[in-house]
């Protein structure tokens, strides 16, 4: 067995007893990566590779490009960063380094600063699904997730704003977690909307994500919404034990736009959790239908306000003008791509005077509706149980030109980022084509621990966290 | 709702974004889709509803006003070309 295609879990114990050093493992992952990325495309500027000295003396991880590195290189995937090297680690980098994990040289292709469910939006060029070359990998977090499960990495950080850990887990039939809203410290994460981002593993499997989500769970006084309670240990969490936990199917999400394999695939991991003793039973929310507008009015709003900073003064890409405020206007207009113009305008307009109370005050009532949808539920079950996403993987450039439908593919992410829970997706089955399916489990605030249980019970009698895409 | 190029010029300007003219033309027709989907939020009754701006009751914080480590004007400094001695620099303001 090769070092690269092990869990962390397995290599720290062989790091332990001296089977396996870092640095045997690192170079595994760069032989990996020389001869696969070419076609992958999970990491972005290769060229770090070679010239950045990595100390070797640890695990290593993957980083979102949106995850601030000390001196190595950060840019969202866009232009507008180009060139930029954070002078300080984002606190989940500095929260690994001091248990030794390694940060791996290279960061992993998103959508521009997050924006897009299919990586396609990135500066760099689209990544590829490693278990269908044509197809995209999920987004935004698609390169972490290919990496993983092409086994160009141990293990990686993504973040969540909509669904963008989830989603390309899903995709990519490898295991993602966000966490509950303030599990997590932002602080050095580059903002996308800052009442919804979450950081959070991408691994490939339940016993990494929960050994992962204890090093970078926490309070962090530089982050001011994230929430001073105490972390478990969740890897006390991985009992195997699905034995009267009462789950809830949605009602609303099994209706017309999914996809007919992925509802039989889900529903017969449904019937999977029910053998081990989980009690099913259908739910309501609601709300359901107006999730997709509410988020895409209160992400564009935050992100208008957020992406403002990018004037091209103190870091990144800056177009040459004679005055300043041309010098502003044409930065921003050569810096950002298209789906990052797009939500700015759209944020703008929403914020923007006469419009402010028809858009996004009318979507903050209405997320508090789907907020309480979801307490409603919670009183009569544990967890929610529904498909990750309406659809296996698309192909490349298939919706690139329709963002209306590339919103869609959200549609079951949305929900638990408006109502600030936790949510996972784990492999749960492959279509007749060979594209993973996803299984998403969420619970309530600061639950990661029912949701672990649950989706590792699962993964204990399913071969799916197996299976790897041949490259 | 409609949306005309002209207002997509006028939100381009409030974000500061130059746009060539045939980006405003597409983005209008893309975005009006996007605010024609969004609509349906119009038939919700939001009457009673308090909104939610963050989903956690949070508070301030506040600590001691006690000097703490910074960055220093070498690394505040380090990420652009543009600077004189310990400024950024940009276009001239005033004449």
């Amino acid at each position: 067995m090769e070092l690269n295609t092990l869990t962390a879990v397995e290599l720290l114990k062989m790091i332990k007893s001296k089977e396996a050093t870092a640095a045997s493992i690192c170079e595994r992952l760069k032989k990996r990566i020389s001869e696969v990325d070419g076609r992958v495309s999970a990491y972005v500027r290769s060229e770090d590779l070679s010239g950045a000295g990595h100390d070797s003396v640890s695990l290593p991880i993957a980083l979102k490009d949106n995850i601030c590195t000390e001196g190595l290189n950060t840019q969202c995937c866009s232009k507008i960063l180009e060139g930029f090297r954070p002078p300080y680690d984002a606190t989940v980098v500095a929260k690994l380094k001091k248990q030794a994990v390694g940060i791996f040289p290279l960061k992993t292709n998103m959508d521009e600063f997050a924006f897009g469910s299919s990586t396609e939006n990135s500066f760099f060029g689209p990544t590829h699904n490693p278990w269908d070359l044509e197809r995209v990998p999920g987004g935004s977090s698609g390169g972490s997730a290919a990496a993983v499960a092409a086994d160009e990495a141990i293990w990686a950080l993504g973040s969540d704003t909509g669904g963008s850990i989830r989603q390309p887990a899903s995709f990519c039939g490898v295991v993602g977690l966000k966490p509950t809203y303030g599990r997590v410290s932002r602080f050095g994460l580059i903002a996308f909307a800052s009442s919804l981002d979450q950081i959070g593993p991408i691994t490939k499997n339940v016993g990494d994500c929960a050994l992962l989500l204890n090093i970078i769970s926490g309070y962090d006084p530089k982050d001011s919404t994230s929430v001073n309670i105490d972390v478990p240990d969740y890897t006390k969490s991985l009992s195997g034990e699905a034995r009267g936990i009462k789950i809830g199917t949605p009602k609303e999400y099994f209706v017309e736009g999914m996809d007919e394999e992925v509802k039989d695939i889900i529903t017969e991991a449904i019937n999977k959790l029910k053998t081990l003793g989980a009690v099913s039973r259908e739910i309501s929310l609601p709300h359901t239908e107006y999730a997709v507008p509410v988020y895409y009015i209160i992400a564009t709003a935050e992100a208008s306000s957020n992406l403002a900073r990018f004037d091209g003064v103190q870091y990144g890409y800056r177009a040459e003008a004679n005055d300043l405020l041309q010098m502003y206007k044409l930065t921003r207009g050569q810096g950002f791509g298209q789906e990052a113009k797009r939500r700015i305008l759209l944020g703008t307009f929403a914020l923007s005077h006469g419009y402010f109370d028809a858009y996004y005050l009318r979507a903050q009532k209405a997320r508090t509706l789907i907020k309480e949808d979801f307490d409603r539920a919670f009183e009569e079950v544990d967890c929610i149980v529904a498909p990750t996403s309406p659809t296996p993987a698309f192909k490349i450039g298939e919706r690139a030109d329709n963002p209306l439908k590339m919103y869609l593919s959200d549609i079951y992410t949305i929900s638990v980022n408006l109502a600030g829970i936790p949510a996972i997706s784990i492999p749960c089955g492959f279509t007749k084509k060979g594209l993973p399916v996803g299984l998403q489990i969420m619970a309530k605030p600061f639950n990661e621990e029912m949701i672990l249980r649950l989706a590792h019970a699962y993964e204990q009698s399913t071969p799916w966290h197996t299976m790897k895409p041949k490259l | 709702m409609a949306l005309d190029k002209k207002t997509v010029e006028y939100v381009a300007n409030l974000a500061r974004i130059e746009l060539k003219p045939e980006e405003s033309l597409k983005l209008a027709s893309q975005l009006e889709d996007i605010l024609s989907f969004i609509d349906r939020l119009s038939k919700l009754d939001t009457d009673n509803v308090k909104p939610t701006n963050h989903i956690l009751p949070i508070h301030n914080v506040l600590r001691e006003d006690q000097p703490e480590p910074s960055l220093t004007v070498e690394q505040v400094l380090g990420n652009t070309a543009h600077k004189k001695g310990s400024f950024f620099t940009v276009p001239k303001i005033i004449e």
